[in-house]
Parts: C-alpha cells; structure tokens; sequence
C-alpha cells in the first residue's frame, strides 16, 4: 500500500537502527509523548532492536489514560439518565470508572453508542430531537478540531439536544510537567506527530530551549520512529538542543491555521486533572462562554463523586515514564487486561496494554 | 476518613473486574477472550462430556461405524443484506463450514428463524431463496426447520440458527489437538474481507472500492485438499469471529504448541489493509467467512499450496507460520523488520482506536 509500505520495510529500518548503534556513544533516556508511537515500537519489535545505550521510555499520550476517574464517573452518570444518547470513541467504553464501565452500562440498557467521528454525534442529535445526545469528548490536540467542529456545527444548527462532555487534554504543559520534576531523566522527546499536524511545532521551541533538549518531531509508522530516535541521538550527541521535524510529510511549522482557528473559536485554556499525574495548569480545553449551552457538565448537574484509585497501581510512574510496566511489580500478575488496576492496562493505547500485548516474554 | 488501611489484596483488582462481569456483555459473543471464559468456566464445566471436550466446530460422533460430524452456529448480523451477501447464504455457509472443518462432507442442514413482527415478507422471501441457492451451492438440503416470531422491538428484523450434520471423510481426523510442531500454517485467502465489508456498509464507511463478503461455502476446496494428503492435514479451522489471531489462539491452546506466524506473508488485500488502516483495527482480528486455516506436515506444504491455489477460491492461499516447540500455548509473529511479538487473544471486541 503506497504511504504505507515504504515505511515498514526491513531493509531501511534496520539500516537507521545501525545507524542509531554507530551514533550513539553515550547512554541516552528519550520519551515518545504518544500512545500510538508507543504501539509501534512494541508492535514492530524495535524496541527489543534498539542498542542498549538507547533507552526509549513512554509518555503520557494515550487520552483514554489520562482521563480522570471523576470524568469517567460523570459520562456513566450522564449515560444513566433517561432519554439521553452518550456517545464516544470506542477505547474510552472499556475504562472502568468507580463501579462499573460505560459497557457495562449499556448491558443495563443505557444508550451508548461508539461513533467514529464527533460529527456523527451531531447527526445522532438531528436524527433523534427528543434524547440528549452527548459526545464524550477526550483527547489531545489531535481530535481538537473534530470536536470543535461539532459544536460548532450544532451551533449553526441551532441544536438545543446536543452537547460534549470535554475532556481534552494538550501535550507541551504535560511535557513541562515531566521536564520540570525532580525525578526527570528524561533527555530528549519525540513530539507527536499528529498532534503537531494540527497545532505545529511553535510552541514547543521555548520548551527545548527552557529545559535544554531536543524534541524531534515524529511520525507513527516503523521507519519514522527509528529515524525520530536517530536524529534525537544524534541532537544529543552533539549537544543541539531545539525542534527538529522528522515528519515534514505532515506537519508545518504553523501546523493546520484553520483547525487551529476553529479550535481557538469554539475552546479555551483550562487548568485540568490528568488520571495519574494531578492537576496540570494550562493543560486542558474547555468550552468558551460564548459555546457553554453545549458543555455537558453545566448542563446536567452531575454530582460529583471522590472516586479512589488502586493503591497498587502505579500509573502515575508509568505515564512519567520513571518506571516501565514490566518494572511493576503487578505488571501480568494481579494486572491484566481482563483485571486492570489502572487506566494504561486497559486502552489499547496504554503503555501496560501494549507491553502485555506485544511484550511479554515467552 | 479513617487513617488508611494496609492494602487488602483479595480486592485490589478493579472495582469492576472486567472478566466478572455480573451481566453479559456484546463482548461475551465477540470471539474474544470474554467469550473464551463463557466457554471455559460456565459451558464445558457444566455440559461435560468426552465429545464437547474437544472444543472443534463441530462434534465428531461414532454412529453405527461412520463418524458423523455434527453443528451448529446462530446468525445475529447487522445489517440483514450486505455486499457479498445475507444473514441466510451466511447462516447456511457457516454450518457448512463448520462441517467441512471437521473434515465432512455436509448431509443436511436444519434451519431455525426467529422472526421480528413487522419484518416485511419481501426481506423473508429475500433470505429463504438466499438459502435454499446457497444449500445448493453446497449440494446439501435443508431438511428441517422451525418458525417462531417475536414482538416488535424485541430482535432485530430476522435470527437464523442453522445445524447440520456431515459425515467424516474415511481415515480422516481433522482437529486442533493434531497440532503439532514442525507443522506448516496455510491461510487459504485474503484475511479480514468479510469483516470489513460488513464494518463499512454497519458504519456507513465508504472506500474507493465496494468491499464485497467473501462468505461461500469451503467443502469443495477442503475436499480437495483431504483428498490429496489424507491424514497429513492436521487441523482445518474457519477464522470468524475473532479472525485468524484468536483461532490461532485456540488451536495452539488446544494442542498445546506454539505458533509462530511471519507478518511478511500474511495475505491481507491492498483496499482491506487500507480500511484497516483508516479504523485503527489489526486484520489478524477481523472476522473471515470464505477462507480456512490448514495445519499440514511439512513434506505435505507444497502439494497443499498447490491444491488450494488450484481452486477458484484458493488463489490465494500462502504459507502463513509454522507450528513450533517453544512458547506452547501462544501465538507469537516475526514483524517484517525483523522484531517479534505475541499475537495475543483480545479481551473483547476489537474497537477503534481514538487517534
């Protein structure tokens, strides 16, 4: 498949992960912020194809993940009420929250539904004008756009039916966040590509200079991330710190100005809870006043409920990437997909679903 | 709140543990790893006996010196008409096919409907002439049925279940416990076509071309290859629900070997692969209908290719693993960059990804 094959194929793959082997000269710990990203190291085997001086940890970039608890209580809350539609994307049905999950939910007979894009949602509004149709709204910069769009939409539609319960999440204060903590070792990032598709890489220069690292932008299939991490260790062996762009077949320095446009129209900076981690400030999207007849939070008066976490689970290690899942010592035993103690277990993003998918030793 | 308590282990699962659920789920009958737990810990410990312990797609039973095969298989499928095909040619192949992986020719087939009031006589009239050219098809008649209806809002337009019985080809035993290491893994066809095909007319997706089911009957190819080899082909299995990676799960379960696939010679096609792409979904999950998996000697491989490939539904069959000593019960792949990685069971429903 074109702009596919030419990505995963063999040869060039394990001639940048020579090359990787022949530059690096010192031990270097780097991040990959995505979910996505992570699932292609592990899908692909390179992180077992890495040279051991190159240590690849994974981020917080997995939405369904990093959604609090509390959030997840107030989507199954919603979706109980009579007469109302919940909708999502089909990773965020499995999370549980403090009782039970969105499926589970719907086996009592709740209406959820998974829809594939926010705009379907929309439809699900015009098409039912006597249900509350509410769009679960998570996600990074990636899905910003799409969701304001909905809104937007329904806005122009004049939709009274239609609202999103936002828990959007932005990926440079969340890396800030790791970059600034005591315990950081991390010494360079791969960006998220799409995320950089949509917002561009601006914002993330005062960053690399601030903290001293490059950020290498990166795309998501084999071969772009064996190239990120070359050119991510050979910044740091020459001590070059700054933004560099391995995905320039996507992403533009400005990034996509309408999307950017729409989502500064229809959303504002917020401070916002990440499920692991605590409050991040500036890190999250919430409605602007002027679009809040579709915030869903003000619209029902959801009661909110102090949701408690396993004590066992360290998620928040996870998603710093101090500690790997197999480091954890629940990792496979009391933790499985089936028996998840916290949110990385359970997407199909999370760094612990992906290392016991892909990962586990014979 | 009290001062905290030393963790209690017996609970430190989630609050909800996602095996446990107190009520069924759609995941219970995705063909995934809640479905094999349905099976394990409710069905076979409460059903027991020698018979079903084989968990094959049919029963093998000893009637007066023959060995009958014996099925059977519900359709539930949304919606009734699809390209490629309908709930009735679908209910009738997949009996058909689940005979034919026991090693059987089918003999005959019973068909049972549950009908939803209010489903017009035309679609009724639609599914029956679909099943009775599809049972010709396969050169088997539909001797036995039965009709019932329910309220409206109570199902969804139509149910089929169909059962059938086959009888076992002389000398032949096709079953995943015959699985063993040496052995070659042919897929007979394209991965994923029905799957997608049926995803994309479900969620309104359309792709620059009509993806059709490939949904047919597969005796008359699996005949030629049980003819050909006799006793050297191991294991047959139709990969549907759960796709080729869940059923490779099951027979290296069974058999207790190990599987090792290489990602390089999976035959997936170019617009399927790409629908993968779009919707985030591995095709090693999506579910098949026309092709089957064959587990066969190795000095028996190439003879089996050639036989399949020889067949208007076999073009394009290749050679997709092998079965091995190391890591009995799991299935494990060798990435086209070299890597290697568990194909694991899923938990429930594959779904697509958020970004």
């Amino acid at each position: 498949m074109r702009f596919v094959d030419e990505y995963r194929n063999g040869g060039d793959i394990r001639r940048v992960l020579s090359a990787i082997g022949a530059a690096a000269r010192r031990p270097w710990t780097m991040m990959e912020i995505c979910g996505g990203q992570t699932h292609t190291l592990l899908r692909s085997g390179i992180d077992r194809m890495l040279p051991e001086s190159v240590e690849v940890v994974h981020g917080p970039g997995c939405p369904v993940c990093v959604t609090p608890l509390e959030q997840i209580d107030r989507a199954i809350a919603i979706a109980r009420r009579p007469k109302t539609i919940l909708t999502s994307f089909g990773d965020m049905l499995r999370v549980p929250g403090s009782d039970v999950d969105l499926l589970s939910v719907k086996a009592e007979g709740a209406d959820v539904r998974i829809v594939y894009s926010p705009l379907d949602a929309v439809k699900l509004a015009q098409a039912h004008p006597d249900r509350d149709v509410v769009f679960f709204a998570v996600g990074f910069e990636t899905t910003a756009p799409a969701n304001a769009m909905a809104v937007w939409q329904a806005h122009e539609l004049g939709l009274t039916n239609f609202s999103i319960l936002s828990s959007h999440v932005l990926v440079p204060p969340a890396m800030e966040a790791i970059l600034g903590s005591k315990d950081n070792r991390i010494q360079g990032f791969l960006a998220a590509g799409h995320v950089c598709t949509v917002m561009g890489y601006e914002e993330y220069e005062p960053i690399a200079t601030r903290y001293r690292v490059p950020i290498v932008v990166t795309g998501f299939e084999p071969l772009d991330l064996v190239q990120g991490i070359y050119m991510t260790v050979v910044a740091l062996e020459a001590g070059r710190v700054g933004v560099e762009n391995q995905y320039s077949r996507s992403v533009r320095r400005e990034g996509n100005v309408p999307a950017r446009r729409l989502i500064d129209q229809v959303f504002e900076v917020c401070d916002r809870p990440w499920r692991g981690i605590g409050v991040i400030p500036r890190s999250g999207l919430r409605l602007r006043p002027a679009y809040e007849a579709y915030d869903a939070e003000r619209r029902f008066a959801v009661e909110s409920v102090s949701a408690t976490e396993s004590p066992l689970c360290i998620a928040g290690e996870i998603l710093r990437g101090t500690t790997k899942p197999r480091e954890c010592s629940q990792f496979g035993t009391r933790c499985t997909p089936e028996h998840p103690l916290g949110a990385p277990m359970v997407s199909s993003e999370g760094a612990c679903a992906a290392y016991f998918r892909y990962g586990r030793t014979a | 709140m009290s001062e905290r308590e030393a963790p209690d282990f017996s609970r430190a699962a989630c609050p909800i543990p996602l095996g446990e659920y107190p009520t069924v789920l759609l995941a219970h009958g995705g063909g995934g790893r809640l479905t094999q737990m349905l099976i394990e810990r409710m069905f076979v410990p409460e059903f027991r006996n020698e018979t079903l312990d084989v968990l094959h797609d049919g029963a093998i039973l000893d009637v007066a010196g023959a060995k009958l095969a014996f099925s059977t298989d519900s359709f539930v499928i949304r919606p009734i008409f699809f390209p490629g095909g309908d709930i009735g040619s679908l209910a009738v192949h997949g009996t058909v096919n689940d005979l034919a992986m026991c090693g059987a020719k089918p003999l005959a087939l019973s068909a049972g409907l549950i009908l939803e009031e209010g489903l017009p006589m035309d679609d009724l009239w639609r599914i029956t002439r679909s099943m009775k050219d599809a049972a010709a098809r396969a050169d088997v008649p539909i001797v036995t049925g039965d009709t019932k209806v329910v309220d409206r809002g109570k199902g969804d337009g139509v149910y089929v279940n169909t059962a059938g019985i086959g009888v076992v080809l002389p000398g032949i035993e096709v079953t995943p416990k015959r699985a063993r290491p040496g052995d070659v893994v042919i897929l007979s066809g394209a991965m994923a076509v029905h799957g997608i095909a049926i995803m994309s007319v479900r969620e309104g997706l359309t792709f620059e071309t009509e993806l059709r089911s490939d949904s047919a009957p597969l005796w008359d190819l699996v005949r030629g290859l049980l003819e050909g080899l006799g006793s050297r082909v191991h294991v047959l299995r139709d990969p549907t629900r759960g796709g080729v990676a869940s059923t490779l799960n099951e027979i290296a379960g069974s058999a207790k070997v190990g599987i090792l696939l290489d990602e390089t010679s999976l035959p997936v096609g170019e617009d399927v692969a790409g629908a993968c792409e779009i919707l985030g979904l591995d095709p090693l999950y999506v579910a098949n209908e026309g092709i089957c998996l064959v587990f066969v000697e190795r000095d028996g491989a190439d003879r089996a290719l050639e036989i399949l490939r020889s067949h208007p539904m076999g073009s394009e069959a290749a050679i997709i693993g092998e079965v091995v000593e190391t890591h009995p019960g799991a299935v494990w792949l060798k990435s086209r960059i070299g890597g290697t990685r568990i194909v694991d069971l899923l938990t429930g429903e594959q779904l697509p990804r958020i970004c």
